[in-house]
């Protein structure tokens, strides 16, 4: 099962990484579960997913850490925003 | 109607086509955001925008709806620019047609206050000692609530 994540801005910088294709595991059912495992990394992925203002959305939606996640979402991390 | 483009927008031609879509209006309000040329005293050289595509349009969108229910609002219009741009280059069009300037002038400001800081795009600076990623400012964010009520 797969997922789609993307990530943006200084987040995306800090992880050197655009967007990957992530195998979604049974046990995995929440958006907390997929950043315990992409933290189980190591750094850079456990202190820039642990930054209290990483934003997420889900399915272009903004979600939350406890939001759930199933095969063929799309996730997203990012910081907070700042168009206009 | 949304644009995120890279290219410039003519506003005058923006007016001209927000007043001919609308329908019978009294008044049409209407702001552009441009790249400051200095943040604090240090000069910028460029300004960088990136956005979630898809995430950006529905997110303007919904700003949109808001602004629909709020007020007696007939035709919306935003042009958001990404990619690299230049200080003092233009950078986001809102205007508002309505039968009242009262409503064109609010809507105006909400959609900007709430487009600040609900719209996923963020900025890159560039100045002469180098880029960094422009955090999100606490009076935006008390612009955005002050519409609470």
């Amino acid at each position: 099962m797969s997922i789609s994540i993307l990530y943006f801005a200084r987040i995306r910088e800090a992880l050197d990484c655009e967007r990957e294709q992530f195998n979604l595991t049974p046990a995995m059912g929440s958006v907390q579960d997929v950043i315990d495992a992409l933290a189980a990394r190591g750094e850079p992925w456990q202190s820039t997913l642990a930054d209290e203002q990483l934003l997420i959305a889900v399915n272009q939606s903004v979600a939350k850490a406890n939001s759930p996640i199933a095969e063929g979402d799309e996730l997203a991390f990012f910081p907070p925003v700042t168009g206009g | 109607m949304i644009d995120i483009q890279r290219a410039d927008f003519d506003v005058g031609e923006e007016y001209r086509q927000l007043r001919q879509a609308s329908g019978s209006v009294g008044a049409i309000a209407c702001f552009t955001g441009l790249v400051r040329d200095l943040d604090n005293n240090t000069p910028v050289v460029a300004m960088e925008l990136e956005h979630y595509p898809g995430m950006t349009e529905s997110a303007l969108q919904r700003i949109i709806e808001q602004a629909q229910q709020r007020w007696d609002i007939d035709t919306v219009r935003i042009i958001h620019r990404v990619g690299r741009l230049q200080a003092d280059d233009q950078i986001v069009f809102v205007g508002v047609s309505s039968t009242h300037r009262d409503q064109a002038f609010d809507a105006c400001h909400f959609i900007m206050d709430y487009l600040k800081t609900g719209a996923p795009f963020w900025k890159k600076e560039v100045t002469p000692a180098g880029e960094h990623w422009v955090e999100q400012k606490a009076s935006d964010r008390s612009a955005a609530r002050k519409w609470e009520n």
